[in-house]
């Protein structure tokens, strides 16, 4: 146990912060339109996994194969703004058609979050068995792709230091860190952002300081979207593979992060993110892969006994408590 | 609540009737209430008749297993869920973990040690309060959403330590779990309603019926008594609650390990129709719907939440013809539902007036701004 854990300490601190990256990145989705809708969006992970399919749609068309260097880093570039146009519109259409209408009609959170699960299982079975099927032509069944036919990324080997990173993984890590400042920026120097942090404080003055809330609203979900589009890229070039259910276990891995972080806290995202990826590889090699998730959901639950409001609170909406 | 007064007077007129209905349950006298509680229960025992279930089941199902295996399954849990959700306020996502701790309660003490159902059942309710009050304890000083995570990280923890451990065959799960002794073999209609085996499935229905009797006359009497009282208090504002002199975190805890209890009596009695267990018994899905059920029959009102549980389990699988794509549907469906009816199809008449005021227990929605509408639904609560 000891022994693999030493062994093992620079691959799973590798592996946990590429894998950290794209959770942080899926868990800025979450805590965004947590912050401004207090919902939890489960179907976040199901826009996830659209841009999966996005991903994999924009490789098919290009029709490349044995990419490295370079030119996979403009793939993955090229994949990553598909996926996220094809994510955020996703993602604005399921608040148009899940969420707006309650809101308009003063729905409790509750009946919220029962029409976000059944828009999750909606759009999960959409592509299971209509999609999937007809865009990609596989057979109905499982869902699961043999997309290594059609993409193959040349790994190399990167040094740094007395680490050895492959390629694909370096790129997942410095993508999501691009995005994350992009964002950190957008919300904070941006008059949208600015609304949208202060319909997250305070929705009535918002209102009466001339703050249109419905179209706060879409951007949240538009911004949260593309980043889970970006997400879905970065997941698709570590993986090479996809199915239609591959956004449930990483949507709840993604929200953990998110409330590890603090929910409503965009920085908080982050940090619980990698947070998350650590533990989670440095817990599977300690007691074993099997039981990784288990670990992840224990530390989730002694983190929040300790510190009720996440590693670093909720300021996004602090003021309304 | 951006409410106009047309969309108010829509969605009020189709109730009227129903208003009416309730009133006269408000004020009828005891006789009559029995009455109508008897007829019930006369209703629940003919369910699962030939001449219903054409009806209710597409044509080759098997519709008392489908009532027993799935429906009544789900309105047990459904009303064990709604003492958690419904009555104290709390959001649990992880309900499944108690049936779960029912269902390996009796697959390892029956298959291990030879207990019989009912010595199992009564210790897998233990053990079910128990896993409640231990996943309570640390994590119910939390608020909302954080106790919502805990919950699903919890269900998902005992998922994967069932997935995980060999003493329960991991992933292969737990076989030859046996049924309930038989009681006797009298025989009335063509059924031997307390013989329990492979081949009918009936008498688990009516095990699962008394088990829901019990359920409700137990929770019923809870929700009515200071018990109850508390609960709604710390479900309406738990500060002031607090200040009222009101030991919320005692109840909380309490509401916790009753819900629990009853999740863990669905398990056993689950584990021994089906005879065998498997990790993915005991997925996120069954949670997500056992809630969907309560919240869309109406959080809070005992026949609200049957009816909403009901129709969760009964719907896929009326639609079976439709193969693949039921689930799709059912998704759909689950959202307009919501959007229709978001206060449940049949609320309780207090949980009504909570959600007009847009309160409802646990808060409207962030971004939403009270309009015109506010003041008229005010109006309305004071009546």
């Amino acid at each position: 146990m000891l022994d693999d854990f030493i062994n093992q300490f620079w691959p799973s601190t590798v592996d946990g912060l590429s894998l950290g990256a794209i959770y942080a990145l899926l868990a800025l989705g979450y805590t965004m339109v947590y912050g401004v809708l207090r919902l939890i969006n489960f179907a976040h992970a199901d826009i996830f996994m659209v841009g999966t399919f996005a991903a994999l749609w924009t490789v098919r068309s290009l029709g490349v194969s044995d990419v490295g260097g370079i030119a996979l880093v403009g793939v993955v570039a090229l994949t990553g703004l598909v996926a996220g146009a094809v994510a955020g519109g996703g993602a604005m259409l399921l608040e148009m058609g899940a969420y707006r209408p309650l809101r308009k009609r003063g729905a409790s959170r509750l009946a919220a979050l029962i029409s976000a699960i059944g828009a999750s299982i909606f759009i999960q079975q959409l592509f299971g068995t209509v999609i999937i099927h007809r865009v990609f032509g596989t057979s109905k069944e499982g869902g699961k792709l043999p997309v290594n036919e059609h993409f193959k990324k040349l790994q190399t080997v990167v040094d740094v230091g007395p680490i050895q990173i492959t390629n694909d993984k370096l790129i997942v890590f410095l993508g999501s860190i691009l995005m994350m400042i992009a964002l950190d920026q957008f919300v904070n120097r941006t008059k949208l952002g600015r609304g949208i942090r202060s319909t997250a404080q305070d929705p009535e003055t918002a209102v009466l300081m001339g703050v249109n809330i419905d179209r706060i609203v879409s951007m949240t979900f538009l911004v949260g979207g593309i980043m889970a589009g970006v997400a879905a890229a970065l997941y698709f070039l570590r993986f090479e593979q996809t199915n239609y259910f591959v956004g449930f276990l990483l949507g709840i891995k993604a929200f953990t992060a998110a409330v590890l972080g603090g929910i409503g806290n965009i920085r908080g995202a982050l940090v619980g993110g990698f947070v998350l990826g650590l533990l989670e590889m440095y817990g599977s090699s300690f007691f074993g892969s099997e039981w990784r998730d288990v670990v992840a959901f224990s530390v989730l639950i002694l983190v929040l006994m300790f510190r009720p409001t996440g590693i670093l609170g909720e300021s996004l909406q602090q003021a309304r408590a | 609540m951006n409410l106009s007064k047309n969309a108010e007077g829509a969605r009020r007129g189709p109730g009227l009737s129903l208003d009416a209905l309730r009133h006269w349950w408000a004020g009828a006298p005891g006789w009559a209430r029995w009455v109508v509680y008897l007829l019930l229960i006369v209703v629940g025992v003919l369910l699962p008749s030939e001449s219903i279930g054409s009806f209710m089941a597409p044509s080759g199902a098997d519709w008392p297993s489908m009532l027993s295996s799935q429906i009544a399954i789900y309105v047990l849990l459904a009303l064990g869920l709604n003492v958690v959700v419904g009555m104290a306020g709390l959001l649990d996502l992880g309900y499944v973990a108690f049936y779960a701790v029912g269902g390996y309660t009796i697959a390892i003490f029956a298959t291990k040690y030879d207990w019989s159902f009912w010595q199992t059942l009564v210790l897998a309710i233990a053990f079910s309060a128990l896993a409640g009050v231990i996943l309570g304890a640390p994590t119910l000083r939390l608020r909302g959403d954080y106790l919502a995570i805990v919950t699903l990280g919890f269900g998902e923890i005992v998922k994967k330590t069932a997935n995980n451990s060999s003493y329960v065959n991991g992933p292969r799960g737990v076989q030859g779990i046996p049924h309930p002794p038989t009681l006797s073999e009298f025989e009335i209609g063509g059924v031997q309603p307390l013989k329990y085996g492979l081949l009918d499935s009936r008498p688990y229905y009516y095990l699962l019926l008394a088990f829901i009797i019990v359920a409700i006359i137990f929770v019923r009497r809870l929700d009515k008594s200071r018990v109850g009282r508390a609960w709604a208090s710390i479900r309406e504002d738990e500060d002031a609650a607090e200040l009222m002199g009101v030991p919320t975190f005692k109840f909380k805890l309490a509401a916790f390990a009753i819900g629990a209890a009853i999740g863990g009596s669905g398990g056993v009695v689950f584990a021994s129709q089906q005879t065998s267990i498997t990790p993915p018994n005991f997925d996120f899905l069954v949670s997500a719907l056992i809630l969907a059920g309560v919240v869309l029959g109406g959080s809070g009102n005992i026949p609200g939440v049957m009816l909403g549980a009901f129709v969760v389990a009964w719907l896929p699988e009326r639609f079976r013809g439709l193969q693949d794509y039921r689930m799709l549907i059912f998704g759909a469906v689950l959202v307009l539902m919501m959007i229709f009816r978001p206060e449940g199809l049949w609320p309780s008449r207090q949980r009504k007036a909570e959600l007009a005021e847009g309160t409802g227990g646990m808060g409207g929605l962030g971004a939403e701004v009270p309009g015109p509408g506010q003041a008229e639904a005010a109006a309305e609560v004071g009546k």
